[in-house]
This record gives structure tokens, sequence and C-alpha cells, in this order.
């Protein structure tokens, strides 16, 4: 018994016959994977260290609670759904397309291809908009030397901190300076022609009016929390997203290739194998992404 | 150069078969995402009321959903349960290094938040309370 597993696992290794049943190719592209795992593996595991090590982090039903087209609707988790389907879609549409490959139908292929890319590019779409969203909304902040400030979501200032009581508002107010009193009371108010409006009135107000009206106004101020939360989001979807991004492009190189009949020529399709491992590979890592930024 | 498939390449791994498993599979990530942002929205509506153990357990039936998430992208989509043992083995086998990874860099941040919070730390636990008074570079 003992003797005949050794005998076949001779076999498997002394030579004319591949181990691993598989291209070179492919054996290399499962390698790249997994090194490529690991980075992003540390990546959201240096996330997690930070995030563990600290007392407060930003919610992240807060933070991502828009959704384009809904305006100021508070809808958490909306739009990472779609985003998540979105790259779940497109890679179904590769399986079928490696599928087709395996059947050498190249009109499947070329279908199924074009699909695919179309969920990268729909992806990067929402991502874009997100990443604009976040550094471009303003949200005023209670800093560490108590006074407010007016901040975007970027890779170096998170306004998400824990909600400020309307006591500390008040206070801060009085020793925040005049220009952010203003720019205040612009954010209280951005819409189209109002904004213009407003803008005029609040730039002409003394300090202790404009103190008045936002200390009665319905504003919502969080106290400013750490860096980090930004530099991890950015960096890591950032990274997500190059690797969305060279993923579309190999793709469309292999659409190409495709249609030119290289594939045909060559007598099997197992390029667009390797470029489905790596399109396969995104959405994976963003199963984890998706995880550890948004769900938990 | 042309590259061709190497004659012990046997490529037997049951390729031929229809498109039905690919979705199978497909509805299977649909339901596990649905459970997923079910749990999500169930943490946002009542999470506050469920206390410390409770919410860590639904965190961790959600990141569990994940992991099932990841069986069936990697065996299925990426035929990789189709290869034979020994190419399952080779990629397998160095991510277990993952679950040490994890324990021991989650295990650190945490010994991170208790110093913080106790006098052994450099700073008292004001930070649950109000804004250190010290002044931070976080620029406006």
């Amino acid at each position: 018994m003992a003797t005949a597993a050794i005998q076949a696992n001779t076999k498997t290794w002394s030579g004319g016959k591949s181990p691993f049943n598989a291209s070179y190719g492919k054996v290399m592209m499962w390698y790249f994977l997994m090194s490529d795992a690991f980075t992003f593996g540390a990546f959201l595991i240096s996330y997690g260290t930070i995030r563990f090590s600290v007392n407060t982090w930003p919610d992240p039903n807060k933070v991502f609670n828009s959704v384009p087209f809904m305006g100021h609707n508070n809808l958490p988790l909306v739009f990472v759904s779609i985003m998540t389907f979105i790259l779940i879609a497109s890679s179904v549409t590769m399986v079928l397309a490696v599928h087709e490959g395996h059947k050498m139908n190249r009109k499947g292929v070329e279908k199924y291809m074009i699909l695919t890319i179309i969920g990268g590019a729909a992806f990067l779409g929402c991502q874009a908009w997100e990443w604009t969203h976040l550094l471009t909304g303003e949200h005023v902040a209670l800093l560490n030397n108590g006074t407010l400030s007016v901040m975007n979501t970027t890779a170096s200032a998170n306004p998400w901190g824990l909600q400020a009581s309307h006591e500390a508002m008040v206070a801060a107010l009085q020793k925040t300076p005049h220009e952010t009193l203003v720019h205040i009371a612009n954010t209280l108010h951005h819409s189209g022609a109002e904004a213009a409006h407003a803008t005029h009135n609040v730039a002409t107000m003394s300090n202790t009016e404009l103190t008045n009206m936002l200390s009665t106004a319905d504003l919502h101020v969080n106290n400013v929390g750490r860096p980090a939360f930004g530099s991890y989001f950015f960096g890591i979807t950032g990274f997500h997203g190059f690797h969305v991004f060279s993923g579309v492009i190999i793709n469309i190189i292999m659409y190409f290739k495709t249609k030119l009949g290289h594939f045909d020529q060559r007598g099997h399709y197992e390029m667009i194998e390797k470029a489905g491992l790596y399109w396969h590979f995104v959405d994976l890592v963003w199963v984890f992404v998706f995880l550890c930024f948004y769900l938990v | 150069m042309e590259h061709t498939l190497t004659a012990e390449n046997t490529h037997s791994h049951g390729h031929n078969e229809g498109t039905g498993r690919i979705w199978k599979v497909f509805w299977i990530l649909s339901a596990l995402t649905i459970i997923e942002l079910a749990l999500g929205y169930f943490l946002y509506f009542k999470g506050e009321g469920m206390g410390h153990a409770g919410i860590l357990t639904t965190k961790l039936a959600i990141a569990a959903l994940t992991l099932l998430k990841a069986y069936y992208i990697v065996s299925v989509f990426m035929h990789l349960g189709d290869e034979n043992r020994n190419m399952i083995m080779t990629i397998c086998v160095p991510l277990v290094l993952f679950v040490w990874f994890i324990i021991a860099f989650l295990w650190d941040g945490g010994s991170w938040k208790e110093m913080r919070n106790t006098n052994a730390g450099s700073k008292p636990s004001i930070e649950n309370v109000q804004p250190a008074p010290v002044k931070h570079d976080s620029k406006p």
C-alpha cells in the first residue's frame, strides 16, 4: 500500500510529465497572483492593526452613504453593493469567455470579453464617482485646538470622528475665525442659485450674527478623526482600482487578439484563461475590500 | 515565437461541461452577498442595542460568508478546484501563513489600544470623551 503510493509519487516527479498538469504560463500566473494576494493581505492586515489599536474609527455607514442622483439621502451600503454586483457579473462574463474559448468559439469569446470590459469600466466609473464625492464633499469638523474647520475626506484629512456635543460646537464657534464661519454658513445651503445669494448675505454678516445663526442651525459637527482612515481607504481602494484598470487594459488587448484570430492560429485560447485568472483575482480582492472597509 | 501546450498537459479538466455550474455559482455568490448586506443592515439598525459580543459575532459571521465567497470564486471561476492536487497544494499551503499573520497583527493592535488607555501608555484615555487638547497636525 505504502510502496504503491511512493511509486505513484515518484512517477509524478520523475520527469516526462507535468506534475501540475498545467502549462508554465498558467502556473506562473498563479504564483504571481499568490504574491499579489500577500501584498493585498499585508495592506489589509496593516489597516486592521491600526483600526484595532484606536478607540474610535469612522462608521462606514456614515461615510459611504451616498448614491449618484439620490442627492443627500442617507443610503448606507447601497452604492457599494451596486459596485460589488457589477464586479461579480463581470466575473461571470469572464468565466463564460473562458468557457467559449475551450469550445474554440471565437464569436462567443468576443461577445463575453466585450461584456467583461464594460463591467470593468462601469466599476471604475463607480469608483471615480465615489472618490470624487469623498474628496469634494465638505464637512464641518471640530479640530483638536478647539476651532471649527471645513474639511474634505482625503488621504490626510478625516472629518469623521465622534460627533461633538452641541455645547462643544457652540464653544468652538466663538473661537473660529471669520472666514471659516462664512464658509460653514455657505456649506449649510449649497444648492445652485440660492448659494450665490447666500454667499452674498453671509459675507456681510458680523461674527456675532454668524455665530448666532450657526448655533441655532441644524449643524452636525464631528470631532476630527485620524488621518489613517483616509490614507488606508484611498491607498487600498486605489491599489485595487489600479488592478481593475490594468485588468481592463489586458482584457481589451485580449479582445483584439481574439478578433484578429491570433488564438485560432495558435490552436488554443489559453491566454484568455490567464487573463481570466487575473480578472477573477481582482474580483476576489474586492470581496475582501468590501468586507474590511464597508461591512464591518 | 509560437507557444503551444506541451504534450504532457492532458487538459482533462472537465471543461467540456455546460455553463450550468457557472450560473449556479453566480447565484450562490449573489445570495451570499445579499445575506452579508442583510447582516450589515442588521448591524446598522440594531447594532446599538446588541452589545460588544453581539456585534463581534455578526461581524465574524460576515467574514465567514466572505471566505465562502472567496472559496467559490477560486474553486469554480478560477478553476483551481479542477486542477490536480499538487497544483492546489502549491497555491493553498503558502496562504496558510495568513492565519498567523492575522492573529499576530490584530493581537498587536489590541495590545496597542490597551496601552493607549492605561497609564502604561503615553496617553490617558481622553480619546473617548473629548478631542485631545494637544495640537495635532491635522490640516483644515
